[in-house]
């Protein structure tokens, strides 16, 4: 029988109530009274030098309370980078200034030129268009291997070029990786490409600065998934404003996948104008300036080589990457390509040696940051890419080389620094091959033949590092922040309890599924639990919500403050009880003295906690509130095997999906329904990255998908039919280093995904007597189309 | 500025217009209506979809002086007359078809639209009628099941367990 509460239970979200009856609280939806608006001038060319700025018309216009340009803000600080990278020869990554108006000079289309504030958005608007800008247009950097020929334009004319860092790792295995692939009996070489990708949450970013004279403090409103880590980055960096004069708010959030983590212009802007002002500032994206200002996400050019002994055993693998940075480093875009990529080049093999190099290049586009699964999809992509590509040249089963290379022991320390503590490949790829009936694929084939379709299969595997991070490690790797999670557990008078989390959900369902956890612990229903998260007045500091780190991270800091109240708790209910605090046991929301009738409800217990008449006053504080701060030993490892099946349209190019399944392995699951639901979410998006999704640049750096119009959104009709879509997390090897053995699902989808599409478009390609070894995604009609044409 | 009034959730409202607020902005901004959501500027999206006249309309694509006389509804006004969740926003909450919520009113508004006109689409009927709708959230599996179950129609229970 399934759970119908607790740990376990696909309990139905509390949340849904106010969302589906639209009273949500999201940031746009916050009216301050006598609030001013902002409209940001933004840049349509991709690189110029601001020779002058005239606002005098504009500053006459109706409702026009101020305009600010980039000399308003030569004293105030840059957006700060969060993460430094060290070269492989040990040097600092370059770190440009990134301004939040344009000083002098701009460097990509969208970028802050002006901002108008006015008593309307209308009116703001209407005042900008009378702005005049004198700019001297320069050429732009838009491809990354143009950008680091000597004498290119440079993006930043301080630097001494548009090389952000030469990243090798591991730089001491070099030597030994070269001699293997000398050595190596076959080598399989692929040059790919993961396309640049736009994040697309369905709420535009929006920001409301407020300030009050009464006690000199700003708040500021915002669609963020860390509000702490923002009140910092501003407070500290930009601003120069103490955390006791800093609330940061982040309510209802429409969706993040990575792409809300970070600190942005317009927040600071909205913050700084409210307090220049004395009057709240609202700034509400627009879609097109959501894709011209939102960090975007992937964007890797790569060349991978597999070395393999003549037993197919893999020997080496090497990489070489180009990636992205945009005009300005992003809050984490330097650990991207680096430590969330470089780190996961093992996969789920046992590969001895692996060497990464990465050039970050600076370009005149949009910054590049994290996007759900952020590097570890660029991983998976090249391995699963590679090895298939390999499987097809040797003539081997693509299932089978994986197996005969799968990691088998635990815990396994890679060659490339971390340690995968549990998994079981094995195991999930069984399930795979279960759910996917493979025996009946070659029918389904010749069905698919038979009305002029090609029909391929694509196989694919995932090992993905979540539950991030570390502190004492990340510190060591160049970060600039530390990655704990906290969670304080207030129990009331009466029993029930509000949880303050430093976790923020923008659709994960944690005010769900996180009272799951402590009414297990406690043995009280879940309705008595209320979670407390997104705004830094009430909650302690906490680093929030990415990298599929909420229930491992959060979710632990959660469990060891309730385990601090049943410590306390269980003082308290020994006293009551006049026994021995050895012998009181909790269940079920009693506490009961071992081997007898004696007992005590939970609700008598919390309540002597804050009437303490009958209470050890002299041993034991009042009250039942705790704190914990929760720092992981190590991250976690989800991993998976995926596969599709896709029908391609010989005459057209069209791919349609025809099957999907994927088993994964993330360990405890706490709500099989929500988990499900992230794995649908993720592997959509990663569908869409492989058959329509592209953010594209022309060779000046104007930006050509700028709206729903122009960037291919996966709609219903693209996603495999209910009949044919399992979605499977029973292959479970819970975590062995946090509390709850879980593991994080958020990221999977769309790790696992678009090498599985891919793989069996090139299968399908191949069935048809295509030479075609690889297409690039997103593999359009178009583009399929022309690769069958050779 | 223009006078209109309309019907909203069976209310006679009216209000002071620009002949270019948009009826999304009406509804938003003068009636303070946030349920029902902004999330493109192409009509693309569909978070707005509200009814008008029994329609479904994208309010981002309507003036609101257009709307003047109208009987409007928004998803403040689905729910059943005892504030419990109608049927196709209990299969919503059921199936898991939804996670930050913010295109879901429009979902629910479109979905409404097509079980009036078809109770009992098949799946690519539900599929087709949701291509004005963008989530990217749920991967519509969710969605495209809640409103099968919506429709009375057999639909496996929700998650694996």
């Amino acid at each position: 029988m399934p759970k119908d509460h607790g740990i376990g239970a696909s309990t139905k979200r509390r949340e849904d109530l106010r969302f589906l009856t639209g009273v949500g609280n999201y940031t746009d939806d916050i009216n301050i009274h006598g609030q001013a608006y902002v409209y940001f001038l933004r840049s349509d060319v991709a690189h110029a030098t601001i020779n002058g700025i005239d606002t005098s018309a504009a500053e006459t216009m109706p409702g026009v309370v101020r305009i600010f340009t980039g000399k308003d803000f030569e004293g105030v600080g840059g957006l700060p980078c969060g993460w430094q990278v060290t070269d492989k020869h040990g040097q600092p990554m370059k770190e440009p200034a990134h301004p939040v108006i344009a000083q002098g000079k701009i460097r990509h289309v969208g970028e802050i030129v002006a901002a108008v504030v006015a008593d309307s958005l209308d009116m703001a608007r209407d005042a900008a268009e009378a702005i005049v800008l004198d700019l001297a247009e320069l050429p732009a950097v838009v491809d990354m291997k143009a950008a680091v020929q000597p004498g290119a334009t440079k993006v930043h004319d301080d630097l001494d070029d548009n090389l952000c860092y030469d990243w090798g790792f591991v730089e001491e295995n070099k030597a030994a990786t070269d001699k293997a692939f000398e050595e190596a009996a076959h080598v399989t070489t692929l040059e790919l490409i993961n396309n640049r990708l736009v994040a697309n949450p369905m709420e535009p970013r929006v920001a409301v600065g407020d300030y009050s004279k009464a006690n000199d403090e700003s708040t500021l409103y915002t669609t963020s998934q860390n509000p702490h880590v923002i009140r910092l980055l501003m407070g500290a960096f930009v601003l120069g404003i103490p955390e006791h004069k800093l609330r940061v708010v982040a309510p209802d959030v429409g969706g993040g996948f990575g792409t809300k983590i970070f600190h942005y212009a317009e927040e600071a802007f909205c913050t700084f104008a409210a307090r220049q002002l004395r009057r709240a500032v609202k700034w509400t994206s627009s879609r097109s300036e959501a894709f011209m200002s939102d960090a975007h996400g992937r964007d890797h050019v790569t060349k991978i080589e597999l070395a393999l002994d003549a037993d197919n055993n893999f020997t080496a693998v090497r990489t070489e990457t180009y990636a992205n940075m945009g005009a300005y480093l992003s809050t984490f875009a330097p650990s991207v390509p680096t430590w969330l990529h470089g780190t996961l080049m093992a996969g789920n093999y046992k590969t001895p040696l692996v060497y990464v190099n990465v050039k970050a290049v600076f370009t005149n586009t949009v910054p590049v940051d994290a996007y759900r699964g952020a590097g570890r999809p660029e991983a998976t992509f090249q391995l699963e890419r590679v090895i298939d590509k390999a499987a097809r040249e040797l003539g081997v089963d693509p299932i089978k080389l994986r197996r005969q290379n799968f990691i088998t022991t635990f815990p396994y320390a890679t060659p490339v620094a971390v340690e995968y503590d549990t998994g079981d490949y094995h195991a999930t790829m069984d399930k795979m091959e279960e759910l996917m009936d493979l025996p009946g694929f070659e029918a389904r084939r010749k069905a698919s033949e038979a009305k002029g379709k090609l029909r391929g299969l694509g196989i694919n595997c995932f090992i993905e590092a979540c539950g991030i991070a570390p502190s004492n490690l990340v510190g060591q790797l160049g970060a600039r922040a530390g990655l704990y999670e906290s969670a304080t557990v207030r129990v009331n008078a009466t029993g029930s309890i509000s949880v303050m989390t430093g976790s923020h959900s923008h659709g994960q369902g944690h005010e769900t599924a996180f009272p799951q956890v402590i009414a297990e612990m406690l043995g009280i229903p879940e309705d008595m639990i209320d979670i407390v998260h997104g705004d830094t007045a009430n909650t302690p500091m906490g680093m929030g919500t990415y990298g599929s780190r909420s229930i491992a991270v959060g979710g632990s800091a959660m469990v060891r403050a309730t385990e601090k109240i049943i410590n306390k708790a269980k003082k308290i209910a020994s006293h009551l009880l006049e026994a021995s605090e050895g012998d009181i046991e909790l269940k079920d929301g009693q506490f009961t003295v071992a081997g007898t009738d004696k007992s005590i409800a939970w609700g008598d217990v919390t309540l002597a906690a804050y009437v303490p008449h009958n209470y050890p006053l002299e041993d034991l504080e009042p009250g039942l509130e705790e704190t914990a701060f929760y720092d992981p030993s190590n991250f976690t490892y989800p991993a998976g095997a995926y596969a599709c099946e896709v029908e391609l349209d010989p005459e057209t190019g069209h791919v349609s999906i025809e099957k999907f399944v994927s088993a994964d392995d993330f360990g405890n699951v706490i709500n099989p329904m929500i988990v499900e639901g992230q794995v649908h979410g993720g592997i959509a998006q990663g569908i869409g990255q492989a058959l329509l999704e592209n953010c594209s640049y022309d060779e000046n750096g104007q930006l050509l998908s700028a709206s729903y119009m122009d960037y291919a959104m996966p709609r219903a009709d693209i996603i495999p039919n209910l009949d044919s879509y399992i979605v499977d997390h029973s292959c479970q090897t819970p975590c062995t280093h946090n509390p709850l053995g879980v593991k994080g699902c958020g990221e999977a989808g769309a790790i696992g995904s678009p090498p599985t599409v891919i793989n069996a478009i090139v299968d399908a390609l191949q069935s048809g007597g295509h030479k075609v070894d690889h297409i690039d995604m997103p593999a359009t009609p178009g583009r399929v189309w022309a690769a069958m044409q050779g | 500025m223009t006078k209109v009034s309309m019907t909203v959730n069976g209310k006679t409202v009216s209000g002071e217009v620009e002949g270019r607020t948009l009826l999304v902005n009406f509804l938003r901004d003068d009636l303070h209506l946030t349920g029902t959501h902004v999330g493109c500027d192409t009509s693309q999206c569909g978070a707005c979809v509200v009814h008008v006249n029994g329609e479904a309309v994208k309010a981002c694509t309507m003036f609101a002086a257009e709307a003047d006389g109208a009987e409007v509804a928004t998803i403040e006004g689905m729910a059943n007359s005892d504030g419990s969740l109608n049927t196709i926003q209990q299969a919503f909450q059921d199936y898991h078809g939804l996670q930050c919520g913010f295109c879901t009113p429009g979902m629910v508004m479109s979905a409404a639209a097509l079980l009036k006109e078809n109770p009992k689409p098949s799946e690519a009927e539900v599929r087709d009628y949701l291509e004005g709708n963008i989530c990217r959230c749920t991967g519509y599996h969710n969605i495209v099941r809640a409103i099968m179950a919506a429709s009375g129609q057999d639909v496996p229970a929700v998650a694996a367990e």
